[in-house]
């Protein structure tokens, strides 16, 4: 009992941090559910939270320079919409944000002269972020900011930063820019920038919780969180969506929607057969949400299309069936229906072989050693 | 006079028989997954739960009985040593290829006479490791998303990221129609060679004998 109070006591905030954010405008309880949260998200202990509350408030907070490259922007949206805590606070007064094509009041020379002097002042120290995919066909000329390639840019400013968060799955794994047959040539940030320190943050849009949360994590930690052999952090992408779904019991009982809008729909059972990839998916969005963690796909009625996997606009197309089209055949038929075909087929061929063979003569062999029954 | 030779020794034939169980009870259990359409109304069910337990438990028990099988290879006798699934690899194999392929489409009024495998079922079955081996990791690899950190995930990584999850799954489903249809083969041919052959084929899969006639060799 000493001991849990002990504990509690530990992951306290502060007194005067509360009271300092009070004078700012953020409640005491909104800034102690934004930090519980980040604590919750980055899979932390809970004592962990004063830290987290310590840290937020540090001077020490590095500059951010925000480069959207070939992506719609949905990203930027997305995190724009942050609750934990508002966006505005967090851009003006937790992050630095230099540079934001979408968001900054500056433009043109000035904007890019604020850019330059954010990267030569704090090489090495600065986070940039990218949103969007980096065309790399025709020398790049598919997108350029500023009169110089997306890929130039990448380079140089993910290059000299501390770390590089892609955020979505387009500066994560190439996205929808990089679907077949993928006529700009887009590559994702860390093919880009294969030296640089690059987390991915995929997903269509990102949930904004987890960047917010990577970021945490870096002001913490002075590192950005463990990832996976794909570079995404682990307390976001390390379980599967079907692993953690509110309709997963009705997997596991049988118990399907068959159409949308039909009785199984209605009663909010499995999406499997709609086609949802669920299974095949690694994210958080059963547990974070989206939307101030209002909903999420899968809790609205519609099956996840995999929007944080590797291609997902080419591997797990078409979004509404369990499998993939077969090469080479029309888009009705699925995998079991020509494998059915397959074995329908061996079983005609073999059976007019064994016609054919039991009317055959004089193949037999010992003949002369059956001996007749009467 | 017909002489009885012992050919399918004890591994050949359990190995066997674990492979036609493990087939049949993944080929059921898979269709089911893959398109699950029994109507389940009560909540309290666990369906897709079974199935998937007894196809993952089956799975388990198929990897071990080929890899038994495959290590039969370097230890039994010869007509279960890796030597006679290449018969592509002599010249005399090469001729009873084509003696067989002649036979089965009629070209010639008896197949060349071997104890062991023929040359074509040789050839089948070599595919059919091959199948095999395609299916498991295709299944181990799909089998691991359930835990990203474990063993299962780690060694199916390179698969996973070359093939994608969906491709995999698409060649999980594929190859079992191929391996259900090489099944309708294989029932289907070693039925002809008993009647034609009057070996006891089909028998010799249960007991291991068969009935050789040596001035026929």
């Amino acid at each position: 009992m000493a001991k849990e109070e002990k504990q509690t006591q530990e992951g306290m905030i502060p007194e005067d941090i509360l009271q300092r954010w009070e004078t700012r405008g953020v409640s005491r309880r909104d800034f102690m559910k934004f930090c519980s949260v980040m604590t919750a998200t980055l899979a932390l202990p809970v004592t962990m939270m004063s830290k987290i509350a310590e840290a937020v408030e540090g001077d020490n907070r590095p500059p951010v320079l925000w480069m959207e490259f070939q992506g719609c922007t949905g990203d930027s949206e997305a995190f724009l919409r942050a609750n934990q805590p508002t966006a505005t606070e967090l851009i003006l007064d937790y992050l630095s944000i230099d540079y934001h094509e979408t968001i900054m009041a500056a433009a043109g020379h000035q904007a890019e002269a604020a850019k330059r002097q954010t990267m030569e002042k704090y090489k090495g120290k600065y986070i940039a972020i990218v949103e969007g995919a980096i065309p790399t066909a025709e020398g790049g000329i598919y997108c350029t900011v500023g009169g110089d390639s997306a890929l130039n840019i990448a380079r140089e400013v993910c290059g000299n930063a501390a770390a590089t968060i892609a955020v979505g799955s387009c500066a994560s794994f190439g996205g929808i820019p990089a679907a077949a047959p993928n006529p700009t040539g887009a590559i994702s940030v860390s093919e880009a920038v294969p030296g640089a320190t690059v987390m991915n943050l995929p997903g269509c849009p990102l949930n904004a919780t987890n960047l917010t949360a990577a970021i945490v994590h870096f002001l913490t930690f002075g590192r950005l969180p463990a990832t996976d052999s794909l570079g995404r952090p682990k307390f976001a992408y390390g379980k599967r969506i079907h692993d953690n779904c509110e309709r997963r019991a009705h997997f596991d009982a049988g118990q399907y929607a068959e159409a949308f809008g039909d009785a199984g729909h209605r009663q909010g059972w499995c999406l499997y057969k709609l086609g949802c990839k669920g299974p095949e998916t690694f994210h958080n969005c059963p547990t974070v949400r989206y939307n101030e963690g209002t909903s999420w796909p899968v809790q609205s009625g519609h099956g996840c299309i995999g929007c944080s996997e590797p291609q997902f606009w080419d591997t797990m197309s078409p979004f509404y069936k369990r499998l993939p089209n077969v090469p080479g055949f029309g888009v009705e038929a699925t995998a079991d229906k020509i494998g059915l075909g397959i074995a329908a087929a061996t079983a005609v061929a073999f059976g007019a072989h064994g016609v054919a063979s039991a009317l055959r003569k004089g193949d037999d062999m010992e003949s002369d050693q059956v001996i007749k029954e009467d | 006079m017909l002489q009885i030779r012992y050919v399918w020794e004890w591994p050949v034939r359990l190995t066997h028989w674990f492979n036609v169980i493990s087939v049949i009870v993944l080929s059921v259990t898979g269709i089911y997954i893959g398109n699950p359409s029994l109507s389940v109304p009560q909540t309290d069910a666990f369906v897709m739960g079974w199935m998937r337990v007894v196809h993952f438990g089956f799975a388990y028990l198929f990897v071990v009985s080929v890899i038994v099988r495959l290590l039969w290879m370097f230890c039994g006798n010869s007509y279960a040593r890796w030597k006679a699934f290449a018969p592509w690899a002599s010249k005399e194999g090469w001729s009873n290829i084509i003696g067989t392929f002649s036979w089965y489409t009629f070209l010639r009024k008896t197949p060349p006479y071997v104890v062991g495998h023929n040359a074509l079922a040789a050839m089948a079955y070599s595919i059919v490791f091959v199948l095999f081996g395609v299916q498991i990791v295709s299944g181990f690899a799909l089998y691991s998303l359930y835990d990203p950190n474990g063993l299962w995930a780690s060694l199916a990584a390179p698969f996973l990221s070359v093939f994608s999850n969906q491709g995999l799954r698409l060649t999980h489903h594929m190859i079992m129609w191929l391996v259900i249809g090489f099944a309708i083969h294989h029932v289907y041919s070693a039925w002809l060679m008993d009647v034609k052959e009057k070996n006891g084929t089909l028998s010799s899969i249960f007991g291991g004998y068969k009935f050789i006639d040596p001035k026929d060799l």
